[in-house]
């Protein structure tokens, strides 16, 4: 039996609003994240995540709302990132009905975050979450792969194997691998990305970025991955989660 | 009739909110606090639980949860464990080697999972008893788990000559097929009730327990 894989729609807010336009037909307000995320839990979504980009304090504050909103309407987990700096952040996303909170870019900076959060509230709320990338040249990891920062604009010269197995032993409960090279292309996942990390840990790992066609999705999971997430496929309409899951069954895999 | 008055035991631990919406959703009129009176007068109460063992217990003991627990049992008045809530109710946890003392409503341990890929996190099928009333209704649904840690054996094993209803026991697997780790998913034993995974994160299935759950009050 086991868990079966886990198909997560990845929501952008900005100030409480949508920022990748939403293509649901009948939908009231297409940038209502409240709105989204109930849609996407009827469509069969397993989990969600909103990544909050806004750059203010105040826009920040709005995401509290939406976080809060959502958890009161919408009974499966939801994962929230993006600007998640100190204790104090998860403690607050927790508070707001967050099931789950995603640390990235302040983790890089300063590790000890990863094991004080696991310490305060355990492994199991903890994501860790990683833009990689292939190494430009220049820079050279042992891997191949190097961490990125602010959306993939910044190298950083960090091995990812290296910093996923140190996530892991730091406390981490769960890895999102985001490729920056797949992002946006639809082409499919980095699988040889995704073997590589699986090679190495033992925590679930949720392969992000290149989804474009159903099968893309069944190779993830054979490379390694126990969870796919995706944007933009699901928002603008090209591919539904049941069809996922559909091709995801047929493939033999474990799905809801 | 009024609608049950469930208490979500507010102790630090765990994503009460939830569980209090969860409630409200399905009818039942929720308070979130750790008062003695109210909580042990309520029709139900819930024992939510994340994280370590050893927190949950020492916020629990903080606020005389094991004493509110035992009053409400001692007079038939039921409980529902979530999660750790679950593992607390057993004797004993297990956590890096740290042994805990539990509530001890069960004889039994709690101990890291094995398997391939630990925390077993996501859906997950359940075998129910027949005779459950938790699962009345949905008994192929999956449910979402998150934990590391589960009891692995239930050892109060009825006896052929109890006039009493012995404890049901729900089992989930974590792993793989070809080695799966076999665990308590859930406990109906009387006024006490427990499931390791979170019903009020586990969809229309997990409301439909909750649901299951307050017509027996």
């Amino acid at each position: 039996m086991g868990v079966a894989i886990r198909v997560i729609p990845c929501l952008d807010v900005d100030a409480g609003r949508v920022v990748k336009g939403v293509n649901f037909e009948n939908l009231r307000d297409a940038g209502d994240p409240v709105e989204l995320a109930r849609r996407y839990g009827e469509a069969g979504a397993d989990e969600l995540t909103f990544l909050d980009v806004s750059a203010s304090a105040a826009g920040r504050e709005t995401t509290y709302e939406v976080v809060r909103k959502t958890a009161e309407q919408v009974f499966i987990p939801l994962t929230v990132g993006g600007g998640v700096r100190a204790v104090e952040d998860v403690d607050r996303l927790l508070r707001e009905g967050a099931d789950k909170v995603g640390v990235n870019t302040a983790a890089i900076s300063r590790p000890d975050l990863i094991s004080e959060i696991a310490e305060r509230f355990g492994s199991q709320v903890l994501v860790l979450s990683l833009d990689a990338r292939r190494c430009r040249e220049g820079t050279e990891t042992s891997s191949g792969y190097e961490v990125t920062t602010h959306g993939g604009r910044k190298g950083t010269g960090i091995d990812v194997i290296e910093w996923a197995e140190r996530g892991q032993v730091l406390g981490a409960g769960e890895i999102l691998l985001n490729s920056m090279d797949a992002d946006g292309t639809t082409s499919g996942f980095d699988l040889a990305m995704i073997r590589d990390v699986r090679a190495v840990v033992s925590i679930p790992l949720i392969a992000s970025g290149g989804a474009g066609t159903t099968g893309h999705f069944v190779e993830a999971v054979r490379a390694g991955a126990d969870a796919v997430l995706a944007a933009s496929v699901f928002h603008f309409g090209a591919l539904r989660i049941d069809e996922v899951k559909k091709a995801m069954r047929e493939a033999g895999l474990s799905v809801r | 009739m009024a609608s049950p008055l469930i208490c979500v035991l507010d102790y630090g631990f765990g994503n009460v909110r939830s569980a209090v919406r969860a409630v409200e959703e399905v009818g039942g009129t929720a308070v979130l606090t750790a008062d003695q009176a109210t909580a042990e007068g309520a029709d139900g109460l819930i024992v939510p639980g994340v994280g370590a063992y050893a927190a949950v217990m020492e916020g629990l003991l903080a606020v005389y949860g094991d004493r509110i627990i035992e009053h409400r049992l001692a007079g038939g008045r039921a409980v529902l464990g979530v999660c750790v809530g679950l593992q607390v109710m057993f004797e004993k946890g297990i956590e890096h080697d740290i042994e805990t003392t539990g509530l001890g409503q069960w004889p039994g341990t709690v101990e890291k999972l094995d398997a391939p890929v630990v925390p077993n996190m996501g859906w997950a099928r359940v075998e129910a008893p027949e005779e459950s009333r938790l699962f009345k209704g949905i008994e192929g649904e999956r449910f979402y788990f998150v934990h590391s840690f589960a009891a692995k054996e239930f050892p109060l094993a009825p006896q052929a000559t109890n006039r009493i209803a012995p404890p049901l026991v729900t089992w989930s697997e974590a792993g793989t097929d070809e080695r799966p780790d076999r665990f308590v998913a859930a406990v109906e034993n009387g006024p006490l009730s427990a499931t390791q995974f979170h019903p009020e994160k586990s969809g229309d299935a997990g409301l439909r327990l909750l649901r299951n759950w307050l017509a027996t009050l």
